[in-house]
């Protein structure tokens, strides 16, 4: 599993970043980034899907 | 104030200010989500009201046929006088893209999380300084004697003014929440005169004396490799007080009733600290205490619904936020609800900048509170006690609360 932020359709919500720090970070407008490689180690599933299903843009994806 | 007839029907006639609409807009806004979706009024001057989670995106996501120009629903438009359009009164909240895209880049990084982190050591201490002032009182006021204070405290840190002007700055704040809704233009420029003087003395004093804080920062920021206008620098404190005052005050202060009316979230509350990000996101969702306007740029068809130049567009995400079609079970509180694509702080280019801010206030504040009261209810357990504010900005301003032990 694999997180991907689109950059296009990210407002800087917050929630990716409160929601999974390990997976998430934030620029220097709040935009969220995501940390590394996006790779999602198995004990993160849970959270990255939260991520995903709580941004109010639409802009976090997981790739399979 | 002039007296306007009661609303009747809400779907032909909607008023947001009406005393209805005030004490609860909740079934109003259910009943328009299923019977319409899009209200709408000749008051105002004519306006509209989408109700649907869709709709609200829809609108939030549209700047080609809606305008930010003005964001506050009143009985007149900005004329030709008012500001260039695309940059507005208080850029970038009353900005439209391209120049928004700019002023809004510009003011992003002095609110981003790791501004706020900073600033979070000064709210805890603040909070705890208020409930100190509380302190020995079996009745206190949520609104009053704390949730009102939060927010004024923080944006006079955040600009850099001096804390021995904390009651004067709080003084001004009243003034130009209220003076926004002054309907004779004169008088609203001389309740400002006394305003502008105490800020261009601040800007003087940190031209001198530069420093970390807003005011600084704002001072050193460019545009193309220019210095920003003064009108530009004041606009944006304004649009702080404006937009960082009482929209937070409202979001602690309808947490704290929550609390107060619910006794068994917050018992949970204060027996699963855990669970504090999740409440707070539902506090949000449940509470949103913020609606936007937009104008409509040009006749246009928008859902069926024939809009007209100039016409108000109510943009409700507190209403959104009960969409049943958007959230399981919509109309119940659910503390730890896990998926919860709220749009409290908007949606797209506009979303709330100050949003990273609003939310670490309302955890310290509301984390404080339970710390020092972990059992409350409202006062006698009189609900009709309870006072909301009318607007655009939602929350509970009078709240009196019984501490028990």
């Amino acid at each position: 599993m694999k997180v991907v932020i689109n950059a296009d359709a990210c407002t800087g919500q917050g929630r990716c970043f409160g929601i999974a720090p390990e997976l998430f970070d934030f620029d220097d407008l709040g935009n969220g980034v995501v940390k590394g490689d996006g790779v999602v180690p198995p004990e993160l599933e849970e959270k990255a899907r939260l991520a995903e299903a709580n941004c109010p843009e639409h802009a976090i994806s997981i790739e399979a | 104030m002039t007296i306007k007839p009661p609303v009747e029907d809400f779907a032909t006639d909607w008023d947001h200010t009406d005393p209805q609409w005030v004490a609860n807009p909740y079934p109003i806004w259910d009943e328009l989500r299923e019977k319409c979706p899009v209200a709408h009024t000749n008051r105002y001057g004519g306006g509209w009201f989408p109700t649907t989670y869709e709709l609200v995106s829809a609108v939030a996501n549209d700047t080609d046929n809606f305008t930010s120009r003005t964001v506050v629903i009143g009985n007149g438009r900005p004329g030709e006088d008012a500001p260039p359009a695309p940059i507005g009164v208080a850029p970038p909240i009353s900005s439209d893209p391209p120049f928004h895209h700019i002023a809004r880049r510009l003011i992003l990084p002095a609110f981003s999380p790791g501004v706020v982190n900073n600033i979070e050591p000064f709210v805890r201490e603040y909070c705890n300084k208020l409930l100190d002032n509380m302190e020995g009182k079996d009745v206190v006021n949520g609104g009053s004697d704390y949730a009102q204070y939060i927010p004024v405290a923080v944006i006079r840190q955040m600009l850099g003014f001096p804390e021995k002007d904390e009651d004067l700055f709080r003084h001004f704040v009243h003034v130009v929440l209220e003076g926004i809704d002054e309907p004779d233009l004169e008088k609203r420029i001389a309740q400002f005169e006394p305003i502008q003087a105490y800020f261009e003395n601040q800007i003087n004093e940190h031209i001198e004396n530069p420093r970390d804080d807003l005011t600084s920062y704002l001072l050193n920021a460019e545009i193309a490799g220019g210095k920003l206008q003064p009108e530009h620098i004041f606009g944006t404190m304004i649009l702080v007080l404006v937009a960082g005052i009482d929209t937070t005050w409202s979001g602690i202060a309808s947490s704290l009733y929550h609390l107060a009316t619910n006794p068994h979230d917050l018992e949970r509350l204060v027996n699963e600290p855990e669970l504090m990000p999740l409440a707070i996101e539902e506090f949000l969702r449940f509470y949103s205490p913020v609606t936007m306007a937009r104008l409509v740029k040009d006749d246009f068809d928008f859902n069926g619904c024939p809009m007209k130049k100039d016409d108000w567009l109510l943009l409700g995400f507190p209403a959104a936020n009960r969409d049943p079609k958007a959230f399981e079970d919509a109309d119940k509180f659910i503390i730890d609800r896990k998926i919860n694509r709220h749009v409290a702080f908007g949606l797209g280019i506009h979303r709330c900048a100050g949003s990273n801010l609003a939310r670490m206030e309302m955890r310290v504040a509301i984390e404080e509170f339970i710390k020092r009261y972990p059992k409350f209810t409202l006062a006698a357990g009189d609900a009709d006690s309870v006072t909301w504010s009318q607007g655009q900005v939602r929350g509970a301003r009078n709240l009196p609360l019984t501490i028990t032990k």
